[in-house]
């Protein structure tokens, strides 16, 4: 693992130079007037402040909405790093889902001693209802949303799996959408691998997953509604599919088959893209305070009458107590070496690794299993000591809700912030959808963090986006 | 199409129209009110305008006289009256972001930026010779959708309940103008000058965009009678009652279900109605009974309407 104090600068080289992939755009950047850089950039807040790019944001005032920051800077992959990604990507993706469905079968990796029973049997995130249920193509997680962060050259870690409901490709889609608006003349200098056929690739993999003996097979996104954090997503992935976007209250259940209401009376559903936790899905099996599902919905799935994408009880297979045996599901399942790295990660409910953490919480970053979206987690040498001391606390009390990790050094890439511009650490969320096959296109989300130093590219914790350029040669 | 996508689509042309024509009403209030008139007439102005929204105990709970400040502050900027301008814009824009995948991305652009600009509009322009302009721009804004509707939507379900929101929305709108000027003139206190009569019904007429319209049709003196005839029954004037219901009707067609032929009756018998009616006709039956009548049967399509479509059915 890289030191600390050695971060690796997209852009530039340690010794000063301009990488090769680079060079074209900072040949642009400095032939380009600054003030015409600075309209762009207010152009782009604007536009996306008209087009409603934005996301509400947990605890804040009821309906307050704030814009993601964008940085007009790309993120640039050379093509040959991004085949080596991509093959991990497809890797891991394709093993993960032989383990989901592997825990909801036989579970013959657990009888081989791979992984603890209890570490799956007693994941608050393993559905017991799944267990013996037949999913079309064997596919659990459709959409995966993959955290990879850069330490060193081609040095790549896996941060998180993202099984669950990822989100973050509309900001994707859009995000090279602005590009091409705003600077049209870059993307003539570079052969950028496009990534707009996002939504076809969707659809077809949805449509790809339909239950058995379906032929022309009716798709919906169904979303928790416009109040939701990302409803933005759900409407724009709606739109671009030319499906309807469905809230519970729409749905009902008759006869084991799921219908929506329309104008023109019930129409049968096939196959639903579904933006609601597991949790909220069916207040019948699960919540049962949810508002947000449809009752029955779960008989309808077990009996094979339609699909969800994802299925339910991923979560079980992207839970960070799960995580570290990944390396270990590529060798079980497909006897191959693991191409991406994992974070080596210390299980505070095992009693040596607690004892290690406690004693370097300054060093490490502690995450809890469940935890998403960067909130409840400490980054070590950035936390005050009553922060840690918090930490302690946590840990000591309930040690098996955390993991820790060593603070990685993320790569950073240049980024335009008040002073002009300066480096920014960032990760990557490639998307891989599964059904027939695996899929992708080229790149994913970039996420920087904008504050000086900072490690949490979240949305939430004042993260922004850039564009994302997979060079085609 | 799913029922309350329809739902939402209907309500968000609804109070488009909504808005434009609560600043089409208090922009002619406001030109009136430069017109020399009789002790308590400004006033009296005002206090009509809020019978048409049918507010006027919302308002006295609130304020203590209608002057045209105070009309102006409930009718424009007042978050609690559900048809104040801001209101009206703020459901527009909420209806519509619940639907931004199905409208296309212009219009939700036009919807979101009307709004955006209204919660932001600077007050102070209300209180002086600026206001003009601020009902220019509503209109305009409402203009503006329409043409995005127009320019940008496939023709299909969606659009089709859009522009049954649109005119059902305006021919309630069209009838209350009528209604209320019509009472301010012949039943209520106005004294019998013919200049005031002839400003306030020139006002009516510009009221619905239909001063230079009344000119081309008829070449003659406004009187009330050809004044209620090109809004109430004329073919070609686009904000008239026949107009209204004629697009009701016919988008009604266009998205027929299997429950909706009652309502379709219904709006075919009272467009027919518009279509083969003679003024004389409704002068004899008395113009405010006609026009409450009206009122109450658009009044019914909307709910017929909303049971056959919008609301989320149960299991059937």
């Amino acid at each position: 693992m890289a030191n600390p104090s050695s971060i690796y600068d997209e852009m530039n080289g340690a010794d000063g130079t301009v990488r090769a992939h680079y060079a074209g755009y900072q040949k642009w950047l400095a032939e380009t007037p600054p003030e015409r850089i600075a309209q762009k950039r207010a152009e782009a807040d604007l536009v996306f402040h008209r087009v409603g790019i934005t996301f509400a944001v947990y605890g804040e005032e009821e309906g307050k909405e704030r814009l993601i920051p964008f940085d007009v800077v790309p993120r640039i992959i050379p093509a040959q790093e991004w085949k080596q990604l991509a093959a991990g990507l497809r890797q891991r993706v394709k093993a993960l889902n032989m383990f989901l469905h592997d825990v909801y079968h036989d579970q013959e990796i657990i009888k081989a001693g791979k992984i603890p029973a209890e570490q799956v049997l007693s994941n608050s995130q393993y559905r017991p209802e799944m267990q013996g249920v037949d999913v079309p193509g064997g596919i659990y997680a459709h959409i995966a949303g993959v955290d990879v962060v850069r330490a060193g050259a081609g040095e790549f870690y896996v941060l998180e799996d993202n099984l669950r409901v990822p989100s973050g490709v509309s900001y994707m889609l859009e995000d090279r959408r602005m590009m091409m608006r705003l600077f049209p003349e870059l993307f003539s200098r570079y052969r950028v691998a496009p990534v707009e056929h996002y939504p076809d690739m969707l659809l077809s993999n949805l449509r790809a997953v339909a239950p058995a003996g379906v032929l022309d097979p009716t798709v919906i996104v169904l979303t928790p509604g416009a109040y939701n954090s990302a409803y933005f997503e759900h409407a724009f992935l709606a739109q671009q599919m030319g499906v309807e976007l469905v809230e519970g209250q729409d749905l009902f259940v008759r006869d084991e088959h799921l219908y929506m209401r329309t104008t023109q009376g019930p129409q049968r559903v096939d196959v639903i893209y579904r933006r609601i936790d597991d949790d909220f899905l069916d207040p019948l099996a699960f919540r049962a305070d949810s508002m947000l599902g449809v009752p029955g919905l779960l008989q309808v799935y077990r009996a094979g009458h339609v699909t969800l994408a994802n299925a339910i009880g991923t979560g079980v297979a992207d839970d960070k107590s799960i995580y570290p045996y990944v390396p270990d599901m590529i060798r079980f399942y497909l006897d191959e070496e693991p191409l991406l790295n994992n974070v080596p990660t210390y299980m505070c409910r095992k009693k040596e690794d607690l004892a290690y953490v406690l004693a370097h919480l300054d060093e490490l970053v502690v995450k809890e299993t469940h935890g998403a979206g960067g909130y409840g987690m400490l980054i070590g040498p950035r936390a005050s000591k009553e922060e840690i001391e918090r930490f302690r606390q946590l840990l000591t009390e309930t040690p098996e809700r955390y993991i820790a990790q060593p603070t990685l050094s993320l790569s950073a890439c240049p980024t335009f912030v008040d002073a002009g511009i300066a480096p920014r650490h960032i990760d990557l969320r490639p998307f891989v959808l599964s059904g027939k096959d695996i899929n992708m296109v080229p790149g994913g989300l970039t996420r920087v963090a904008l504050r000086e130093g900072s490690l949490v590219v979240n949305s939430s914790q004042g993260g922004g986006t850039k564009d994302t350029w997979v060079l085609e040669i | 199409m799913l029922s309350r996508t329809a739902d939402h689509l209907y309500w968000m042309a609804r109070y488009i129209e909504r808005a434009e024509n609560v600043a089409r009403m208090l922009d002619v209030n406001y030109r009136m009110s430069m017109v020399p008139q009789a002790d308590g007439g400004i006033d009296a102005g005002w206090g009509a305008t809020l019978s048409i929204t049918g507010l006027e105990d919302a308002f006295r709970a609130k304020y203590p006289a209608a002057t045209m400040e105070s009309v102006l502050e409930f009718m424009v900027f007042d978050g609690s009256n559900p048809s104040s301008i801001m209101s009206c814009l703020r459901m527009a824009r909420e209806n519509a972001h619940a639907v931004r995948g199905t409208i296309t991305s212009e219009m939700w652009e036009t919807t979101n930026d009307t709004w955006l600009k209204m919660r932001d509009y600077p007050r102070w322009k209300l209180s002086g010779s600026e206001i003009g302009e601020f009902f220019e721009w509503v209109k305009f804004r409402s203009h503006l959708s329409r043409g995005v509707t127009l320019g940008t939507m496939l023709r299909d379900e969606a659009f089709h309940f859009i522009r049954l929101g649109t005119f059902l929305e305006r021919a309630d709108a069209t009838a209350r103008f009528i209604d209320v000027k019509y009472h301010m003139l012949v039943d209520g206190k106005a004294p019998p000058d013919a200049a005031a009569d002839y400003y306030q019904w020139s006002a009516l007429l510009r009221s619905v965009s239909a001063f230079e319209v009344y000119r081309k049709v008829y070449r003659d003196l406004i009187t009330p009678v050809k004044v209620t005839e090109l809004l109430i029954l004329n073919d070609q004037m686009p904000r008239s009652l026949r107009t209204s219901m004629v697009e009701v009707y016919e988008n009604l067609l266009a998205v027929s279900n299997y429950r909706s032929k009652e309502t379709q009756r219904r709006a075919g018998e009272l467009q027919a109605s518009l279509k083969f009616g003679r003024i004389e006709d409704v002068f004899a039956r008395g113009l405010h009974e006609y026009l409450t009548q009206f009122i109450v049967r658009v009044n019914d399509l909307g709910n017929r309407i909303s049971n056959d479509f919008l609301v989320p059915m149960s299991s059937s």
